[in-house]
């Protein structure tokens, strides 16, 4: 404790610049991460919108404009004093639970891939509302976790169980849709920030072992679909299901596999520009990475990924204040399992749910959460440099 | 910060640093690892080979007559995989298809299952190719069906319509050569997984018997193949590859067209002529060959099928007629698969045993009426006694008797029942000099060996069936229990496993339980007229390119020599001379112009026709001619076709009198196949547009 403390310390008197709250080396992985996920995605579309006689910038210019807005959310994100966000973190979590009943209502909610997880925008804009859950579940545990009316630095039962009911209520919306892919990251950083909150291990472990039963009874009841039982026995065995989501798995592994190591150029993957793996711009765009960038490329995002969280853990530690501490453990949570089910999922170690890969993937949604979540993780290091 | 949630802090950075190493290690298996083998497979998803098959090569007769060459026709095809997706399987395309070709629901309906899909014995005319190639139901369509199923693919959806090559058997002068020339189909699965150990492409056409599978790898020429890539939905993003298809050699044969015909209409002729004279004659076969190299003129079998029926589209009823008893067994080739006992043909073979045993040819023997083996009495043909006569007579008018009483003194000498060690098996050596029971390697599939029945296979064959002869009474059917039929089981059991004074006069006459197929007498008679050799039968003469170039040239093969003197085939050659002249075959060639040499025989058949009839006789006619200089060997086999000469005999004749351009007791010079008197030896010229000499 006290050797980062002074290193803190050390920093703040020698940091006075205006963008001092910026990590940067943080900000350079994750700038790197987007320069990536805009070549991937023009690479992904643009052979096949001009082959249909489309634009075939189409994708990389509402990618950009994507970008353009998450960085502007970031920016906000990061310079707005931080007890401001606390203010606002009701209201935005209301809005959350509007916006996931909104998805279930016939007429505003649109229905992609079996979930209804959209809300129908003016100009073909789609908002996806469990995306910034997301984020108002994380700011809310954190707020209410580290709230101090006890002695004690821990968060007592009575915290976990108001924190549990900030978390179950979006879920179990989003249980609706069903997105059990955002269920998944989302019960892994509540378990997070529940043990990092300093709450008794029993929570913990109690946490793992409803969620594990939970999915093996939500399997048996029926209340996952067919599609997704389907997916799970497909990853245990890609020949089931052959034609669907089998098939998905296949291609994709095939795809990323045929790369080698230094891949086959940036456009000029046959994989990718044939389109043999369905949403490749959004859920599949590591195939495209895989095939095109080779394992060098495509090892280097995941090298990326790892500058960015073992940085944002430093973040955490060095934060004073429980509720900064608890919002970086759940951005890294979230971020953590979001890359890792994704390319997990591409790499054949996930079973297959569709969820975006973090700051790569395209999708505006994802875009901005995650551009706010990496805002959050600026506001907490900004916080302790002055 | 507590050191509980300090702690929890370190784990979780842990566990996901680890995560994401494990995700590296994950992409380097994949990517690096196991890498070439996912870019084969994704080559193999990208890639198309799209195939054009290439023109087969032409199958000419030894004057440059085509006897197989290619047509464009038009291929009216179904796609099982489209039509199996329909709500009813297709059943209604394919019933409107049938109205439109006029053909029957059933034959279409056959013509488009996988052989693999329907039960046992209900699987003629089935597909044998995969259900992924566009299935023919005809190559033959009319243009304008045609047009119409194109014009209206949605009411024929999974049928289509396109020109295709297909291979012709044109059938100049009349020639059929079904059984020599074979067909051609689509591959089977066992084809594809290389089973014969060449490589195809799904959509090529195979030989599938005679010529055309023996020289399919010639034949078929190299497809070509444009690799091209394609997308998800098979959109042809680029071409990657492409080779021209290079066009099959062609196959010069020694066959001639005229022979041909001639053997096959003379065939014909002897089996319509046995009928009328009330013998069943259920199969025939005739062999042309030249002696002095063991090419194959002319090669026929009765009955017959049309060779172009497979590409025209077999229907349900003519392919399981190809393989019916009722009709012959149409499919069977008998010049190389009909194995049946020579008979009296046999007896050149009789005359070398002798010779070889000490016994003089240029004396007289008593021909009696019949010779006392052992307790039974066996008969001379016809039971006429001929007195003493010299041994050529003996030939000549075909006495048994004198053959019964040699091969019976040699069997007692050789030990009789309790045979020596050292047997001196003069009858059985003699055989196997001239390779009976060894095929005589013909460069056509499925040859039978034939059988001969010497002390080993008695042995052989005894072991195979004591079981069931020692135990008749309670293994044979009702029908078999017969006082004659037990009788014989009873001796069968006793001593079966011996070659029985029965056995051994039996052999002599080429009666019994050695058989040999036609193409195998021809050899043999072939190796009489020519001194002594046994060539290899071939047909393929040489493969050469349209430009004339010669691939390959077929030499001719000594297989082995007869185990005789040369005084001893001198004499059998006068005797086999003596035959046409004053014996068996002097009324058939009655004024015949050429000198032929030949023997008669007539063979004895057990057991009865389906009819309850008993079998009637084989018969056979195997020669050469000129008989000075010999040239050719003809033999002609009518199954259940009664007297050699007057049934087989005649039918040689007319291949005669095709070969020689015999006009009566005329030559008409003219009409000789080969004025030179010999086969032509340079190459033709190749071309599909080539005419029969003098045809009109």
């Amino acid at each position: 404790m006290s050797l980062a403390s002074q290193r803190i310390n050390y920093r703040k008197s020698s940091r006075p610049s205006a963008f001092a709250g910026f990590d940067p080396i943080l900000t350079i992985a994750v700038a790197l991460l987007l320069v990536i996920g805009t070549l991937l995605v023009y690479a992904a579309t643009r052979n096949w919108y001009a082959a249909n006689g489309l634009d075939p910038e189409y994708y990389l210019k509402r990618h950009i404009l994507n970008i353009l807005i998450g960085s502007l959310l970031a920016w906000g994100t990061t310079v707005i004093d931080y007890r401001l966000i606390r203010a606002y973190t009701p209201l935005l979590w209301i809005l959350g639970v509007i916006g996931l009943t909104a998805v279930l209502i016939p007429g505003i909610g649109v229905e992609v891939n079996g979930a209804n997880a959209w809300i129908g925008l003016p100009f073909g804009f789609q908002l996806q509302p469990a995306e910034l859950a997301k984020i108002s579940i994380i700011v809310g545990m954190s707020m209410i976790l580290s709230e101090r009316t006890h002695d004690t630095d821990a968060a007592q039962h009575r915290d976990v169980m108001q924190a549990l009911v900030i978390a179950a209520i979006p879920v179990l919306l989003i249980a609706a849709q069903p997105d059990m892919g955002t269920i998944f990251i989302i019960g892994i950083a509540v378990v997070t920030i529940i043990a990092v909150s300093g709450a008794p291990m029993r929570w913990v472990v109690g946490l793992i072992l409803v969620a594990v039963i939970g999915s093996f009874a939500a399997v048996k009841v029926g209340v996952i679909n067919d599609y997704q039982v389907k997916r799970l026995q497909a990853f245990v065995d890609p020949n089931v299901d052959s034609q669907g989501s089998g098939y998905q798995l296949r291609q994709a592994r095939i795809t990323v596999g045929s790369g080698g190591l230094l891949g086959t150029g940036l456009f000029d993957g046959p994989q990718t520009n044939g389109r043999f793996v369905p949403e490749q711009q959004t859920d599949f765009i590591f195939t495209v990475a895989g095939e095109e960038l080779g394992f060098l490329g495509s090892g280097f995002i995941i090298i990326l990924y790892l500058t960015v969280l073992m940085r944002a853990f430093g973040i955490a530690r060095r934060s004073t204040d429980p509720y900064g501490r608890l919002v970086c453990t759940g951005v890294i949570a979230w971020f953590a399992f979001q890359a890792f089910e994704n390319i997990g999922m591409t790499l054949g170690m996930m079973p297959m749910t569709g969820v975006p890969l973090p700051f790569v993937s395209y999708g505006g949604s994802s875009m901005f959460a995650t551009m706010i979540g990496f805002g959050l993780l600026q506001n907490v290091h900004a916080r302790h440099h002055g | 910060m507590n050191q509980r949630a300090r702690l929890s802090l370190l784990v979780v950075q842990v566990l996901i640093f680890s995560l994401l190493i494990g995700l590296l290690g994950r992409l380097f298996y994949l990517q690096v690892a196991a890498g070439p083998k996912y870019r084969d497979a994704a080559l193999s998803i990208q890639s198309r080979d799209v195939v054009t098959p290439a023109t087969r090569g032409l199958i000419v007769d030894s004057s440059g007559v085509p006897l197989a060459l290619n047509r464009v026709g038009i291929a009216v095809t179904v796609d099982r995989t489209k039509i199996d997706r329909q709500p009813d399987k297709g059943v209604a395309v394919l019933q409107s298809l049938a109205k439109l070709l006029k053909l029957e629901y059933a034959d279409i309906y056959q013509r488009t299952r996988l052989c693999g899909e329907l039960p046992k014995g209900a699987k003629a005319g089935c597909w044998t190719g995969s259900r992924f190639q566009p299935i023919p139901i005809t190559k033959e369509a009319d243009p304008e069906i045609a047009l119409r199923i194109v014009e209206r693919s949605d009411q024929y959806p999974g049928v289509s319509a396109t020109p295709v090559a297909i291979r012709n058997y044109p059938g100049n002068i009349g020639v059929n050569g079904a059984h020599l020339l074979g067909y051609i189909g689509p591959l089977t699965e066992n084809d594809l997984a290389g089973a014969n150990g060449r490589s195809y492409y799904r959509s090529e056409s195979i030989g599938k018997a005679g010529l055309e599978i023996q020289y399919d790898e010639y034949l078929r020429g190299t497809p070509g193949i444009k690799t091209v890539i394609v997308d998800r939905k098979e959109a042809v993003t680029r071409t990657s590859q492409n080779t021209k298809p290079v066009g099959g050699d062609h196959l010069v044969t020694s066959i001639d067209a005229r022979v041909q015909a001639s053997a096959e209409s003379a065939l014909a002729d002897a089996v319509r002529r046995a009928r009328a004279s009330g013998y069943p004659s259920d199969g025939a076969a005739a062999v042309v060959m030249d002696v002095t190299n063991g090419q194959i003129l002319a090669l026929a079998s009765y009955p017959t099928f049309d060779p172009n029926s497979y590409e025209r589209g077999l229907t349900v009823s003519e392919a399981k007629n190809l393989y019916s008893a009722k009709a012959g067994v149409p499919a069977l080739s008998r010049a190389l698969q009909g194995v049946f006992a020579p008979a009296s043909t046999f007896k050149a073979v009789s005359v070398v045993a002798a010779a070889n045993a000490g016994y003089n040819l240029n004396t007289s023997y008593d021909c009696p009426s019949q010779v006392e083996v052992g307790t039974r009495a066996f008969q001379n043909f016809e039971s006429k006694a001929l007195g003493r006569i010299s041994l050529k007579k003996a030939i000549a008018v075909s006495c048994d008797t004198i053959w019964y009483r040699i091969a019976f003194d040699e069997w007692l000498r050789d030990g009789g029942l309790k045979p020596k060690s050292d047997a001196n098996d003069y009858f059985y050596n003699a055989a196997k000099g001239f390779q009976v029971g060894i095929k005589t390697g013909i460069d056509l599939p499925s040859e039978s060996s034939g059988r001969l029945a010497d002390r080993e296979w008695r042995k052989d064959w005894y072991s195979q069936n004591k079981d069931f002869y020692c135990n008749y009474k309670t293994r044979a059917s009702k029908s078999q229990q017969t006082a004659f039929l037990i009788q014989l089981a009873y001796e069968n059991c006793l001593d079966g496993d011996k070659i029985r004074a029965g056995d051994a006069v039996n052999f002599s006459i080429g009666q019994g339980d050695t058989v040999i197929t036609p193409v195998k007498l021809a050899q043999m008679y072939a190796a009489i007229a020519n001194g002594g050799t046994l060539w290899k039968p071939t047909i393929a003469k040489a493969i050469v390119k349209t430009d004339g170039t010669v691939i390959k040239a077929f030499e001719k093969e000594k297989l082995g020599s007869l185990p005789a003197e040369k005084e001893t085939i001198r004499f059998l050659k006068s005797a086999l001379r003596e035959v046409v002249i004053s014996g068996t075959g002097a009324g058939v060639f009655s004024g015949f112009p050429i000198e032929i040499s030949g023997k008669t025989g007539t063979a004895q058949v057990f057991g009865r026709n389906p009819n309850g009839g008993e079998k009637a006789d084989t018969s056979w006619f195997a020669s050469y001619a000129p008989a000075k200089k010999p040239r050719f060997a003809v033999v002609m086999m009518v199954s259940q076709g009664g007297f050699g000469a007057s049934t087989s005999g005649v039918g040689v004749r007319k291949i005669y009198e095709t070969l020689f351009g015999v006009k009566g007791s005329k030559v008409d010079s003219a009409e000789i196949i080969f004025p030179s008197g010999v086969p032509p030896v340079t190459l033709p010229k190749i071309s599909p547009a080539t005419k029969v000499k003098g045809a009109k």
